[in-house]
């Protein structure tokens, strides 16, 4: 197998290909615009549809229309972007819409710095909506996993009928980095859960348990179907009855469970009293300081997180049992920090490496909070 | 375009009835929607209705047909998408003047886009749903809850949006008029972006507080000078026509097999960074992939990333290459090892990275000996005739031969693993002229160890 030599976004693209993506949407941005343009030059090539919307609202709002459809749907931005797709992610989530988002983090708020990186979205994208129901998100800390969890957040998109992000940021997204394919490991594919005939009359956001996925069909299929942005029944009927609606969005709230999507990566050593949790590129950068620190008989452990959302709250507990020194690095002013905080039932000391320099954090300065 | 066998006299539900309030124009035009349907005796199953917000909103419930009810101003993206995903169905949007003043870019988008979808504008002139507040049709001096002592601002013409934009389609009517199904029935056959204006009242608002009743509503449309009827019928490709013929000739193309990859030795000691330093239109960032790409077929760990201004085709261009026999987890160039400057826009950029170990690999031309005197050792400065050398080539390739300079001084892996990927990754027409210069790259540095 060959050895090629491709950056973030193209490995992105590549893993929605392999994925089965059909349908495309997006609206040119810095640092993601490669993936509008690849889907542009290939998607057709693999017979789907990309397309350049006329704003971001548009990319996200064809991107919901597709998916019902029965497509498997991509757009990709950056944080101005993905401020513009905030109202249409709420609907995603309230009309259990299947979808992959790509949030190429950039620096800053507002415009920042359209070519540097920054973990800006890292909060943004969890509550980057009305109404606070949960949400996915996967952060890639190479240009491997940008294709492997391209494949993965197309998956959980289509087993848990939720727009799914994926985080990947510019230092990533336009890195290019030695691609051996035989060393690639492909999640097997996902594809939604159809209605079949002999369950009866579809009945659009059926589900026995709240945590349960109501079966899809599509737009143009055997089954009438219907989609809302409104409370609704299980017909799509708009609801009024209190306890109708506590239903619904309890099944919203469970149907993602951290349990069902957690993925972490442990590095522990036998011993250690000092835990680095790290997510994204700056992952590298910790990795990195730990192997300083191991070389100077440090022990250390490491976790790297790369289901951010939802917390997986098991695997940092697991992580933090007999930690004196919690190190959280990140390319932020602190977002993540806080949900290992709320994690942590002892006394031990929490540290937070923040830079907003626009430059990757330098392993030296975890490697002090780790040593220091 | 029915495939059932008994015709469907209704497509609404029997046991519900339209929510609107006693007089309101929505109940009028979803019933003429309902006999459109009807007439056409379209299939359900392959038929879209798709709603904004607003009482409009409300329509869908009432069909036993597919439906997608999304958010305000936005329905058009969803029905775009639809109709892009799967473009035989049949898709009807139903908005209201509310929805089309706060997405009036997608309306204009989609017009213009000529997307083969049904527009039908439930046009009351004001917000129902949220108490009667302006909208972009509110005509000069209408009052509403926003305008009470009049609007100051002039109305939006539905239909002379769609022309502005060489849109195919586009029609005025009311609910008094005897033609809102048969226009209805023309703008859902019609192939391509077909918009309704239709002219209602809303009971409890704007009517009452402006006496819009059929008299008022038809006068209106006479003292605008708007026209009525069928304004606009042109045929033009719809998007999705042109989309399948795309999608078929892209399919056909047929990838070449990717050739069997050669494989290189290569005779890296240590992690080793180079950053190349120069200006727009230079081939800085083009010719540094193929640098890098040689080491990885040289079984060598790589990054390269690159910086240049925004506006691409003036100022610096800079890329970065870290070449290492382990992953590389950051790839950040602190300390270059090796930094090739071909031009002074790209030694601004960098030149702050530069320290004593760094060994300059540069065009004899920009007198780097002076400037970097007090930063480094004369003899980490290599100074060759890039420039001079390249115009006997071609002056676009003088990159090349810096490339091919640092790959002979630094030794790390074997120039025929250059030459490889100048042979398989660079443009056909730029094969010759590279590989001629990886050559000039590789004597210069020659030169200096026999001088
Ligand atoms: C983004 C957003 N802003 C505001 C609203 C509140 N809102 C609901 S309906 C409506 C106006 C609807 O007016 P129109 O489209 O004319 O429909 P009508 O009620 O007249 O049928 C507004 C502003 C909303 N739902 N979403
Ligand atoms: S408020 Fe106006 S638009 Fe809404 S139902 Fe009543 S009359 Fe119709
Ligand atoms: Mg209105």
């Amino acid at each position: 197998m060959n050895i090629d030599f491709l950056d973030g976004n193209e490995m992105v693209a590549l893993g929605a290909f392999e994925a089965g993506c059909n349908f495309f949407a997006g609206y040119p941005i810095t640092p993601a615009s490669a993936i509008l343009q690849q889907m542009i030059d290939d998607l057709p090539k693999h017979g789907g549809t990309a397309i350049q919307a006329e704003d971001e609202i548009a990319s996200i709002g064809f991107c919901i229309g597709a998916a019902m459809t029965g497509k498997k749907v991509l757009t990709a931005t950056s944080g101005p972007g993905l401020s513009l797709y905030s109202e249409n992610i709420g609907m995603a989530i309230m009309g259990e819409t299947p979808m992959v988002i790509v949030d190429v983090q950039r620096h800053g708020p507002a415009t920042g710095s359209a070519t540097k990186d920054g973990a800006s979205d890292i909060q943004f994208a969890r509550w980057s909506t009305s109404g606070g129901y949960p949400i996915i998100a996967l952060v890639p800390t190479c240009v491997e996993e940008c294709y492997t969890m391209a494949i993965q957040a197309f998956n959980y998109a289509e087993q848990f009928r939720t727009p799914v992000f994926l985080l990947s940021s510019k230092e990533i997204a336009m890195t290019r980095e030695r691609v051996d394919w035989s060393k690639i490991k492909k999640p097997e594919i996902v594809n939604r859960t159809y209605h079949k005939p002999e369950d009866g009359k579809y009945i659009p956001y059926r589900f026995v348990n709240s945590e349960d996925i109501p079966p899809f069909a599509a737009y143009g299929g055997e089954e009438l179907t219907r989609y809302t942005t409104s409370t609704h029944d299980e017909n799509a009927n708009l609801l009024a009855d209190p306890a109708k609606i506590q239903r619904m969005m309890d099944h919203l709230n469970k149907k993602i469970d951290a349990d069902k999507v957690s993925l972490v990566v442990k590095d522990f050593e036998e011993g250690a009293e000092t835990l680095v949790v790290s997510y994204g590129v700056t992952s590298r950068t910790a990795r990195e300081a730990i192997k300083m620190a191991r070389a100077n008989n440090v022990k250390v452990s490491s976790l790297v997180i790369h289901s951010v959302w939802p917390v997986p709250e098991k695997e940092i507990k697991n992580a933090l049992k007999g930690m004196k020194k919690v190190v959280v690095p990140e390319m932020n002013a602190g977002q993540y920090i806080y949900e290992v905080q709320r994690l942590i039932d002892n006394n031990a000391q929490l540290i937070g490496v923040n830079t907003m320099d626009t430059k990757l954090i330098n392993p030296e300065k975890i490697y002090q909070a780790i040593v220091g | 375009m029915s495939t059932t066998a008994a015709p469907a006299s209704t497509f609404l539900f029997e046991d519900k009835k339209f929510p609107f309030c006693p007089g309101c124009g929505h109940t009028v035009s979803a019933n003429a929607l309902n006999k459109a349907l009807v007439t056409l005796q379209i299939d359900p199953k392959q038929t879209v209705i798709v709603t904004d917000i607003g009482c409009v909103g409300l329509t869908d419930h009432y069909f036993n047909i597919n439906a997608f009810h999304g958010l305000h101003g936005r329905s058009i993206t969803y029905a775009t998408g639809i109709k892009l995903a799967n473009p035989e169905l049949n898709v009807i949007v139903l908005m209201g003047d509310g929805g089309l003043g706060i997405g009036g870019g997608h309306f204009l988008n989609a017009a213009r886009r000529n997307i083969g979808i049904t527009v039908l504008v439930f046009n009351n002139f004001n917000y129902g749903m949220t108490g009667g507040q302006h909208s972009t049709t509110t005509p000069m001096h209408g009052i509403t809850s926003t305008t009470p002592e009049g609007n100051d601002e002039n109305p939006v013409d539905i239909c002379a949006l769609v022309g502005a934009v060489n849109g195919s389609f586009a029609a005025r009517t009311t609910v008094y008029d005897k033609d809102l199904t048969d226009i209805m029935i023309a703008a859902i056959q019609h192939k391509g972006f077909a918009a309704v204006d239709i002219w209602e009242p809303c009971t409890a608002y704007f009517s009452k507080k402006n006496d819009m009743n059929k008299d008022g509503i038809l006068g209106m449309m006479s003292s605008l000078g708007y026209g009525k009827g069928i304004l606009l019928n042109k045929s033009r490709e719809e998007l999705t026509e042109k989309i399948k013929k795309h999608t078929a000739e892209q399919m056909a193309i047929v990838i070449p097999k990717q050739k069997e990859q050669k494989h290189f030795q290569h005779n890296l000691k240590k992690k080793t960074s180079l950053v190349i330093a120069g200006s727009a239109g230079e081939r800085v960032i083009s010719s540094s992939f193929l640098l890098a790409y040689s080491g990885i077929i040289s079984g060598l760990f790589v990054t390269q990333k690159d910086d240049f201004p925004i506006t691409v085709m003036t100022g610096y261009s800079v890329s970065e290459i870290i070449f290492s026999d382990e992953e590389i987890l950051y790839t950040e160039i602190d300390k270059p090892d090796y930094m090739f400057i071909l031009s002074m826009n790209g030694y601004e950029r960098v030149k702050n990275r530069i320290n004593a170990n760094t060994i300059i690999i540069t065009d004899e031309s920009l007198n780097m000996n002076e400037l970097l005197k007090e930063k480094v050792d004369a003899k980490n400065i290599i100074n060759v005739p890039i420039v001079k050398e390249a115009r006997a080539i071609d002056k676009n390739y003088a990159v090349m031969i810096g490339l091919s300079a640092f790959l002979h001084h630094s030794k790390l892996y074997s120039h025929d693993a250059f030459v490889e990927a100048i042979n398989t990754k660079n443009k056909p027409a730029f094969i010759e002229k590279s590989l001629q210069a990886i050559e000039v790259g590789a004597q210069m540095i020659k030169n200096l160890v026999n001088s």
